[in-house]
């Protein structure tokens, strides 16, 4: 490597000023590693996450092995956990969007708007996104959720309600709660920071026009949002389609497979029932998914790449 | 009443209700770290009561949690470091000597973060365990480090494109060589792009939990593995719980508020400015 760049340099000390800047030659050693560790790092796992997806591989039978074909697949396409985990983990991306992106639009309308001690009050809404997942799936578990001694359980019998148990009668639900009020703070933090760089005269020519908050809202201040909507929709869906940690501390997908998500079936398949092979396949089809998203988002990266 | 004044009267009741509620569960953990075991679990819940910093003793003096910060800051400065020291020469390559393929290549980078770790969860898996480097701090900290490695690229790019030409210029005309020109001119000018941007790598990696709970177990094992060992139903100890969970998230809460600007620029790729 120090061989490289030594000679790789040499010209620029005897070269004048002003061609260095045309030189691309001098670029490749300085961005190589970083080149060549990504590659290590996702292009050779990944292949071979697909050459796993194609044998017959178990850790605790070494007896089994061989090339499995379509095997792998066929008999994850038909088995029911499949499509219970895929069920579920679409119904949580979509309902974590939802909540946040609906929430995080209105609350960023709320904190432009000039008040007493807006700066503090902002820092405490996007305060949970900084928790570690772990500390706030247990805070809502043992705390708020808890049938008996949580917070939550405290108000309804207060109001003469039986108490919910949440992880128990709809634990996909409360998993969705807490992931939501994990990614709120990020949709409000993109939206508020899109809606300030809102023209401020353009507002003030449709208040002129005897524009009401309603019509701002829908007519100004919604379009110009759209771009930083998708952009927040396209990145929480990359990150929601691998919840892991929030499943694992409180209901490890269960009862049976009730809030198993991809990601924790790939994980119960890989690490607990020692199925690498199947757990590949999963692993091959969670990529596709992710990848169906990632394209738009990189393509609307590139846009503004090029201002 | 001033319309004008009844409108920000309003709006700061609502914004501080809505904040209010966001924030209410930090709230309610930090106030159950100074409670005692009894009052932590107390129905109807206590909002007034003695506090006792007794939980905060009792956490600090188990030598285990000291062994799992010290492995949540290692790995995650370690990490930080490493990505930084990658990610100079090609933001700065990038960023000053822009080829036809340098937006591409941008982009690769960026996408290989999108791939979903699930997806790689098994060789890597199955890599660690063959070289031995499961539950070691090494392992986790070469993880991090590239999971890290295109964002971090990628804000150093952006900051580095903020830097004025003129100045590397005219540090070149008076016979700086690049290493100069990078340690010398650019390094000092675009301090504060790299700070934020090792603060931000810091918050992804003491916050991260999926190859922590997959790789770890104990020896390396950072705040987030621990605090999850807490999810045993035998285990309620909810203040101290508490009180770890205080400790665990209280440097990156400061860390976040500092760099929020910086966060929007490098969790959205500049797709949102």
């Amino acid at each position: 490597m120090a061989g490289t760049t030594t000679t790789a340099t040499l010209p620029s000390a005897s070269a004048s000023a002003g061609k260095r800047s045309q030189r691309n030659v001098r670029t490749l050693p300085l961005i190589a590693p970083s080149v060549i560790l990504l590659f290590l790092w996702m292009i050779v796992p990944l292949a071979m996450t697909l050459w796993f997806s194609f044998q017959y591989y178990n850790l605790l039978d070494p007896s089994v092995g061989g090339f499995a074909g379509f095997e792998n697949y066929t008999f994850l396409l038909t088995d029911p956990s499949l499509w219970t985990a895929m069920a579920n983990t679409l119904f949580l991306v979509f309902w974590v969007l939802v909540i946040t992106v609906g929430f995080g639009t209105l609350l960023a309308v709320l904190f432009d708007q000039e008040f007493y001690g807006r700066s503090i009050a902002r820092l405490l809404a996007i305060a949970p996104f900084f928790v570690m997942p772990t500390v706030s799936a247990l805070v809502w578990k043992n705390m708020l959720m808890h049938p008996v001694n949580g917070l939550f359980a405290f108000f309804a019998r207060s109001l003469g309600l039986p108490a919910i148990d949440f992880f128990g009668s709809f634990p996909l639900t409360s998993v969705i709660i807490i992931v939501a009020w994990q990614w709120l703070p990020f949709a409000l933090l993109i939206l508020l920071t899109a809606i300030q760089s809102l023209d401020s005269e353009q507002k003030e020519a449709a208040r002129m026009d005897g524009a009401g908050p309603f019509a701002m809202f829908f007519f100004i201040i919604l379009p110009h949002l759209g771009r930083a909507i998708s952009v927040v929709i396209m990145i929480e869906t990359i990150f929601l389609l691998s919840v892991f940690a929030e499943i694992y501390v409180t209901t490890s997908g269960g009862p049976g497979l009730a809030s198993t998500n991809l990601a924790f079936l790939i994980y119960l398949r890989a690490l607990r029932e020692y199925d690498v092979g199947g757990a590949s396949a999963a692993g091959v089809i969670a990529v596709i998914l992710a990848n169906i998203v990632a394209i738009f988002l990189v393509r609307s990266i590139a846009k503004n790449i090029a201002d | 009443m001033h319309p004008k004044t009844r409108d920000k009267l309003i709006y700061t009741l609502v914004g501080w209700l809505a904040a209010g509620v966001i924030f209410f569960p930090i709230f309610w953990m930090v106030l159950t770290s100074f409670k005692t075991e009894v009052e932590a679990i107390a129905t109807p819940p206590k909002l007034f009561f003695t506090p006792t910093l007794e939980n905060y003793v009792t956490v600090r003096e188990r030598a285990d949690y000291v062994h799992f910060a010290l492995n949540s800051i290692i790995i995650s400065v370690g990490a930080t470091f490493l990505a930084t020291l990658i990610a100079v020469p090609a933001a700065y390559a990038m960023a000053f000597f822009p080829g036809k393929r340098t937006k591409d290549l941008l982009l690769w980078m960026l996408s290989t973060k999108m791939m979903p770790a699930v997806g790689v969860l098994i060789p890597i898996y199955l890599l660690f365990r063959d070289t031995g480097a499961i539950d070691t701090r090494w392992g986790l900290i070469v993880v991090y480090t590239l999971m890290n490695l295109p964002i971090v690229v990628w804000m150093l790019y952006t900051f580095f494109k903020e830097v004025p030409k003129d100045i590397l210029e005219a540090g070149r005309m008076d016979g700086a060589k690049p290493k100069q020109e990078v340690w010398m001119l650019l390094m000092p000018l675009s301090l504060p792009g790299i700070a934020s941007t090792a603060l931000l790598s810091i918050i992804l990696c003491w916050n991260e939990a999926f190859w922590s709970l997959n790789l770890t177990t104990s020896q390396a094992a950072p705040l987030t593995t621990f605090i999850a060992s807490f999810s045993a139903p035998e285990g309620l100890f909810w203040a101290k719980l508490s009180a770890a969970s205080t400790i665990a998230i209280a440097p990156i809460l400061v860390f976040g508020w500092m760099s929020q600007r910086q966060l929007v620029r490098g969790l959205t790729f500049g797709a949102v400015k």
